[in-house]
């Protein structure tokens, strides 16, 4: 018996007066294709605008980029010149801050994920940080002015920049590194205690090593979050102005103001009358490509890692 | 099978029996406390926020031009005046509520339509790479989108709509629609993810179409994980700062349109901080501002988390 | 009468988690070098009781242990080298668990622990151990492998080497046999034979037919309550005292 399957059925056959085409089923196909280009639609009209305003951001700004554009310092009244000053400042913020914020947020993970007891003062601590980590930017500036430039007196100055960027990254950075410690299964734990393992020797041996990938993941991403934000560092350390050699590694010293990328593009957009049209496009450029750079890394990395799964 | 122990393990005498040396259990013993320090102070800097906030807005209810009622409900914003000080924040609250208002108009049905289609109709290729796409759209920050809508929205709207100026209400909504739109996707793409197959299979076998599917299972099967994306997605919109201090003007009043000019609290904060002599009672007020600003996301982040547990419990 | 001091001694013990008293004041003791068993339907508390021998237990918050637990005539809730009572009393769990990590570092993790660093004193304790765990031939050209890439009996035999590393004078076994192979079992059965001559073996099992070919004595917990412990030919037969034993041991209930 030759047995065919062929959608729709030829018509006429009694398997098409059972299963084919109908008027029914047409007009199901066409609703079920009409879903589809909506949501495409709606995914499309995300992603084509943005990718055309990006491009045209490297358009605008092309007269511009080099690495003179990197290296040169701002001329004339900012209205020429380059950005040197401002990328090394957020250079400097972010990596102070980071060098901060990274140590005691990933011992402050491991220490409520392995060691705290599970009591109403440790979830009421978990709630802290979770929602800690949805607080807005001015409001960490506020705290940054209150607590370091003026309670602690340490002025406004890449101190209290970089530590009120700190403030801001850790509750991310504990979230994500509890995150990673929790997906070691505890299997594996239990198994260590069993031969007499302590805490740290289980954590050192075996948390650890299987939970560092997405501990780093965590931490780049943080690193792109401090290097973009402007809030936090506008009142506490970061300036209009600062006088800079051209290509000056180490310009700013810890009680010293400093520039910043996202604070310069921030100031060069709104407060430089006559500037050169390229120059806002290339430092929105320059700061675009940092971010974007980092967090490229960032999914890489965790790409490369998710290959070399050990369970 | 040899067992080539030459200790006896029967009964080995203590000495036998290996230890760590003194040195290493005082070495880990020190570094756990470490760690234990380490963990009460990422607690209490995360607790220093409420209080260092609280603290420098808190003196401004013993001032005698300051009153809670007009703060909340009065118009007049003027911090500034000399002979008559009011400080009205109802246009700001107003501004707020307005911008992100009009940015979750636009960024949930778009935000959760690309979310369905990234989850249900998409093979595993693109939805990878859109993800990704998603992710990088994710990290633009803040000044970056402000610039955007400074240069490019501005033009376009005055163009398209032949307002005077390009910078007002809409341009801001609409970035913060686009700032909004990849938490809403990623979360809203969880939601759906975690949906168990067995729905998808029991529909799919009665003979849903793709399209019933969604309407009737998932999105009602979903529907708290997308109310948080949703609530997410408001609440990085009322705390966004400087992509609306670039794009929404600086008039302090209600908006009677899309077109209109306004301020929100986060714009207000950041614009008129520098300016603010420290300890005064504008000064003050702002921190005010933020502990407000504090509370309203704080409450929202609340909510999603509620309407995440709620999954959770069934 | 029998006068050598045992090995284990229970008196008395109780454990509750939270409000649920789970274990009802057990008493027993376990003689040394014999192979003990434990029998009884799943949720009796032998899980918990293995746990409460080696402090464990500790790990569960809600956990409240009364009573006394003596090895070698010590108290073990006032052992203060909790590390030291672990080493000393073996845990095989009921699913297998290669760390991630190759099966030489799985079975030199425990002595690294307990300080020992020199190369030759690990090497012949790993092959030792692997050997007396029945897995020496299988892996001795492939000790680099990640334990979580060997099959699921090789993972168990590993975890048994992994318990024998830091030579306990006591091994316990709880339920190890219920996610292995028929013949892996029979393979480990075969080595705790060989094993029993130079430590304590408790053996906790579901499997009725397990404690009668390999346990000296049997001890019947049921529901935290002791029903009976005698010598193993004579819980499996009629001459068992309680009648709640012969019908779990004929299959009547479990």
């Amino acid at each position: 018996m030759k047995t065919t399957s062929s959608f729709p059925p030829p018509a006429g056959s009694p398997v098409a007066a059972r299963f084919g085409e109908t008027a029914f089923t047409r007009r199901k196909a066409r609703t079920e294709a009409a879903a589809r280009g909506c949501f495409l639609f709606m995914t499309l009209a995300l992603v084509v605008p943005l990718v055309a305003v990006l491009v045209y951001l490297v358009v605008k700004a092309w007269p511009a980029l080099g690495w003179d554009f990197l290296l040169d310092v701002p001329r004339r009244n900012m209205t020429e010149g380059g950005i040197w000053p401002a990328f090394v400042g957020t250079l400097d913020l972010v990596f102070l801050s980071l060098a901060v914020a990274a140590p005691v947020g990933v011992l402050a993970a491991i220490y409520l994920n392995e060691y705290a007891a599970d009591n109403g003062f440790n979830r009421l601590v978990n709630l802290a940080v979770i929602n800690l980590a949805g607080v807005p930017s001015i409001v960490h500036a506020l705290f940054g002015l209150g607590a370091f430039v003026y309670a602690a007196r340490f002025g406004a100055s890449v101190l209290s920049a970089a530590l009120t960027l700190a403030i801001m990254t850790l509750p991310v950075i504990i979230a994500s590194t509890r995150e990673a410690l929790a997906s070691v299964p505890r299997a594996f734990r239990e198994a260590c205690w069993n031969v007499g393992a302590s805490k740290w020797q289980t954590i050192r041996a075996v948390v650890l090593p299987n939970a560092v990938s997405g501990i780093l993941t965590g931490i780049i991403l943080q690193v792109s979050r401090a290097a973009g934000e402007t809030a936090p560092i506008m009142f506490t350390g970061a300036v209009f102005y600062k006088v800079v050699e051209r290509g000056d590694l180490f310009p700013y010293y810890l009680d010293d103001q400093c520039m910043a990328l996202s604070m310069h593009l921030f100031t060069i957009s709104t407060q430089v009358p006559n500037v050169r049209e390229a120059l806002p496009f290339a430092t929105a450029v320059a700061l675009l490509g940092s971010v974007l750079l980092v967090n490229a890394a960032s999914i890489g990395l965790r790409v490369w890692l998710r290959h070399r799964k050990k369970w | 099978m040899a067992s080539v122990s030459e200790k006896p393990v029967a009964a080995p005498a203590p000495a036998a029996r290996a230890r760590r040396p003194l040195w290493a259990v005082g070495l880990e013993r020190a570094f756990e406390a470490f760690i234990r320090l380490c963990g009460v102070s990422a607690v209490l800097f995360v607790l220093a926020i409420f209080f260092f906030v609280f603290r420098e807005a808190a003196p401004v209810f013993r001032d005698e031009q300051f009153s809670l009622t007009e703060f909340l409900f009065s118009l007049h914003w003027y911090p500034t005046s000399e002979t008559n000080v009011r400080y009205g924040a109802l246009a700001l609250i107003l501004g707020t509520f307005s911008v992100t208002g009009l940015a979750m108009a636009l960024a949930v049905p778009f935000g959760l339509g690309a979310a369905v289609f990234i989850s249900e109709f998409c093979g595993p290729r693109p939805r990878e790479i859109l993800k990704v796409i998603i992710e990088l759209l994710a990290a633009i920050p803040s000044v970056v989108w402000g610039f955007i809508g400074l240069t490019v929205m501005s033009k376009l709207l005055v163009t398209l709509t032949g307002a005077p100026v390009g910078v007002n209400a809409l341009n801001g909504g609409i970035i913060l629609a686009l700032m909004s739109v990849p938490i809403i996707v990623s979360i809203g793409e969880d939601a759906l993810k975690a949906v168990p197959d067995s729905y998808r299979e029991a529909a799919l076998a009665l003979g849903a179409t793709r399209w019933q599917l969604i309407y009737r299972v998932l999105l009602p099967a979903a529907k708290n994980g997308l109310l948080a994306a949703v609530l997410l997605g408001v609440a990085r919109g009322v705390g966004e700062t400087m992509a609306v201090l670039m794009c929404t003007g600086h008039s302090v009043n209600i908006p009677r349109g899309p077109l209109d000019s306004v301020r929100t609290l986060t714009a207000n904060i950041a614009a008129e901080l520098g300016e603010a002599p420290v300890g005064s009672g504008h000064y003050r007020v702002l921190f005010l501002t933020g502990v407000l600003l504090f509370l309203i996301t704080f409450v929202v982040n609340l909510a999603a988390d509620l309407a995440v547990r709620g999954i959770r419990e069934k | 009468m029998n006068v050598t001091p045992p090995k284990i001694e229970v008196r008395d013990l109780r454990l509750s988690y939270g409000a649920r008293e789970v274990i009802h004041g057990l008493s027993f003791a376990i003689r040394p070098n014999e192979i003990f068993g434990i029998i009884g339907p799943a949720q009796s508390g032998k899980t918990s009781l293995l746990r409460c021998l080696n402090r464990t237990i500790d790990f569960t918050p809600a956990a409240r242990v009364s009573g006394a637990i003596r090895v070698d005539g010590r108290d073990v809730r006032r052992i203060k080298d909790v590390f030291g009572l672990r080493r000393k009393l073996g845990m095989v769990a009921p699913l297998p668990v290669g760390l991630p990590l190759s099966v030489y570092d799985n079975v030199a993790f425990a002595p690294r622990c307990a300080g020992i660093r020199n190369r030759a004193v690990l090497d012949e304790r790993v092959e030792q151990c692997l050997r007396q765990a029945a897995l020496w031939e299988e892996v001795k050209d492939r000790l680099h492998t990640l334990g979580t890439r060997l099959s699921g009996g090789q993972q168990q035999r590993l975890t048994i080497a992994r318990a024998l590393s830091h030579q306990p004078e006591v091994l316990c076994l709880d339920e190890f046999s219920i996610a292995i192979d028929p013949v892996t079992t029979m393979r480990i059965e075969d080595a705790l034979k060989e094993l029993r001559r130079e430590i304590t073996i408790i053996l906790v099992t579901n499997l009725t037919s397990q404690a009668r070919r390999l346990a000296d004595r049997t001890l019947f917990l049921w529901n935290g309550d002791l029903v009976e412990l005698d010598e193993t030919g004579v819980i499996f037969s009629e001459r068992a005292r309680r009648r709640q034993t012969r019908e779990y041991v004929q299959g009547i209930f479990g």
